[in-house]
């Protein structure tokens, strides 16, 4: 049985290639958004993963004969009060940027995913789940956020939970309403009444349906996190200083505007051009995944 | 009546459960929340005492019915780092807090509104590219590099205005407005995007309407036709413009700080650094609290715009 039904479809995807190949290329062109993302993001990805290698000296390094550097060959961004090599802080600060982003969309996601199966699928979970996303989405945030960093010790890990909480409502909500119109479904009633068991529903039923708002949705939650993780380390509230960060190095720059605006100008363009990013391939996947969808994210 | 009423009902479990979260965050905490309030410094005995000051030691239903008890005589607490009343510490910060957030959402309503309206009778032309390009580039931009922006160019560069600061209104109009201008038109960029986008995306929905075909055919001017389509896209706008009120305080914390804006956001951030839990509990619980009663009059305020509603 298995063997029969795999085979014309492993002939067909081998005919199918060039075809595939080419509605790619005419997809692509229909989206110039994605494509402008995609580029964007690449970019700023292969600096961060490179930085060790590319970083032209130590991101914490200290030298006070040489502070307030503006650009030049030996220091391509310059150099901020403390005589750190402020390219080298840049491409290092994309780390913890882009893996704060990727962590937490992953994590929100999951739990919302979780979360909002329960409620949509157990009758008696539905009251409490719900309430307990209702109370969450009341407190903004970027409020939410610090107040949870208040109360734990700064770091990676601290950061990526008290950023992902405020976040998980959200596909919580998405989740829930996708499987209310997902259970009344046929081939779900159906598996119901042919007795499978509720896991393998939401696997096999369920899930593979929410996937394209999900991805979308998660984008934009990576494009928050990105933001709110340069906010909180801005505000002092985020990572420690021995991480380099984009928004630590606002920080620093900030009472130094007059005298070295160099300092606080590049990683304040990488911050952006990383949001935009995010934002763009997710503007770009919701029109060209699900037009539908365009008009309820 | 019972409309108004019933929703008044549905945000009494929002509030408790935010009530609940609010007073667990301090139980949150890894290690012990009377070390964590006294510092590094602290000694044995100065945690127990404070334990004891802070009710601590009681069992937790025991404490939160305290608090909530307190909480209902409007006895926010008091601020452990600074032993003021936490209802007199926000006071004193509330009307930088006040004037950003009022000037912020006005300024945000009068661009966007007609901006969108615009993009969304213009839908598909280069005006209406403009308008999303901008729409986007605005909200992926972060509040504290256009606030860097702006100091050093209006402020260092042209001193036009002050680099940063407040000035209470009572000192003059021109004073308190300098001094608001730049963090103003800031943060209200991150609204203006929103708000344009929402508004472009309602109106153009509308926009294909039938009734709209209507008011067209019978030879209805272009402006009375966009003010027919406002009027029905009303409500999400209303909307999005209500829970951005509501979410205006976390934008504020960053304006304030970017601004040195002695207000309550800067408040929330040296609370946090102070570990002065009561002020920070305090701070949330009112945010959510004004969420929850936004929400509720965009509820009723539905009723005014639709008609169908008060059935």
């Amino acid at each position: 049985m298995t063997t029969v039904s795999l085979a014309p479809a492993a002939a067909g995807a081998a005919v199918c290639t060039p075809t595939i190949r080419s509605r790619m290329r005419r997809w692509l062109r229909k989206h110039p958004t994605l494509i402008v993302g995609a580029a964007l993001l690449s970019t700023v990805a292969a600096l961060s993963v490179a930085a060790p290698w590319i970083a032209s000296h130590d991101p914490q390094a200290l030298d006070p004969l040489a502070r307030f550097r503006p650009p030049s060959a030996e220091h391509l961004f310059g150099t901020d009060a403390m005589g750190r090599d402020l390219f080298s802080r840049t491409v290092w600060g994309g780390r913890a940027s882009l893996s704060v982003g990727l962590l937490v969309a992953v994590l929100a996601t999951s739990a919302g995913v979780a979360l909002g199966l329960l409620a949509g699928f157990v009758r008696w979970a539905e009251g409490p789940v719900m309430r307990l996303m209702d109370g969450l989405m009341a407190i903004p945030d970027i409020l939410l956020a610090i107040a949870l960093m208040a109360v734990t010790r700064a770091g990676l890990t601290t950061v990526v939970v008290a950023i992902t909480v405020p976040q998980v409502p959200r596909v919580v909500r998405l989740v829930r309403s996708l499987a209310l119109s997902l259970r009344e479904r046929q081939y779900v009633e159906a598996a119901h009444a042919l007795g499978t068991p509720l896991p393998v529903i939401l696997i096999r039923h369920v899930l593979p349906n929410m996937i394209t708002p999900l991805i979308v949705q998660a984008t934009f939650i990576a494009a928050t996190a990105i933001l709110i993780e340069a906010l909180l380390s801005f505000l002092g509230v985020g990572l420690p200083p021995q991480i380099p960060s984009w928004g630590t190095m606002m920080a620093d720059a900030r009472n130094f505007i007059a005298i070295a605006f160099h300092a606080a100008l590049f990683p304040g363009l990488f911050l952006a051009a990383t949001v935009l990013s995010v934002n763009l391939i997710g503007d770009g996947l919701r029109d060209a995944l699900d037009p539908r969808l365009a008009r309820q994210l | 009546m019972t409309y108004v009423l019933r929703r008044v009902a549905a945000t009494l479990p929002v509030m408790a459960v935010v009530a609940i979260l609010v007073f667990l965050l301090i139980h949150l905490s890894s290690g012990d929340p009377a070390a964590l309030i006294a510092g590094d410094t602290a000694t044995a005995e100065d945690i127990a005492r404070l334990r004891g000051v802070l009710g601590l030691d009681q069992p937790l239903w025991n404490q939160f019915l305290r608090w909530i008890g307190r909480l209902a005589g409007g006895d926010l607490g008091t601020s452990i780092f600074t032993g003021v009343p936490v209802a007199s510490l926000l006071a004193q910060r509330l009307e930088p807090t006040l004037s950003i957030a009022l000037l912020t959402m006005t300024l945000a309503v009068l661009v966007s509104v007609p901006l969108g309206v615009l993009a969304a009778h213009k839908a598909g032309s280069w005006v209406d590219r403009l308008v999303m390009i901008f729409a986007v580039l605005a909200f992926s931009t972060p509040v504290f590099l256009v606030g860097y922006l702006f100091i050093y160019g209006f402020a260092i560069r042209l001193g036009w205005l002050p680099v940063q600061g407040y000035v209470s209104l009572a000192k003059g109009f021109w004073p308190w407005l300098s001094h608001l201008i730049l963090p103003c038109v800031n943060l209200s960029l991150v609204y203006i995007a929103l708000l344009t986008r929402m508004t472009r995306a309602t109106v153009l929905d509308v926009l294909h309407e039938d009734y709209i075909r209507t008011a067209r055919a019978k030879g209805l001017g272009v402006v009375a036709v966009l003010g027919h389509a406002l009027r029905n896209a009303a409500i999400p706008i209303v909307t999005t413009i209500g829970v951005g009120i509501a979410f205006l305080i976390g934008g504020v914390v960053v304006s304030e700080t970017v601004f040195a804006i002695p207000g309550v956001g800067r408040l929330v951030i040296d609370s946090v650094q102070r570990h002065d839990y009561p002020v920070i509990q305090s701070v949330l619980l009112l945010s959510a609290g004004m969420y929850v009663l936004i929400n509720l009059l965009i509820d009723l305020s539905y009723r005014l715009f639709d008609p169908r509603i008060r059935a």
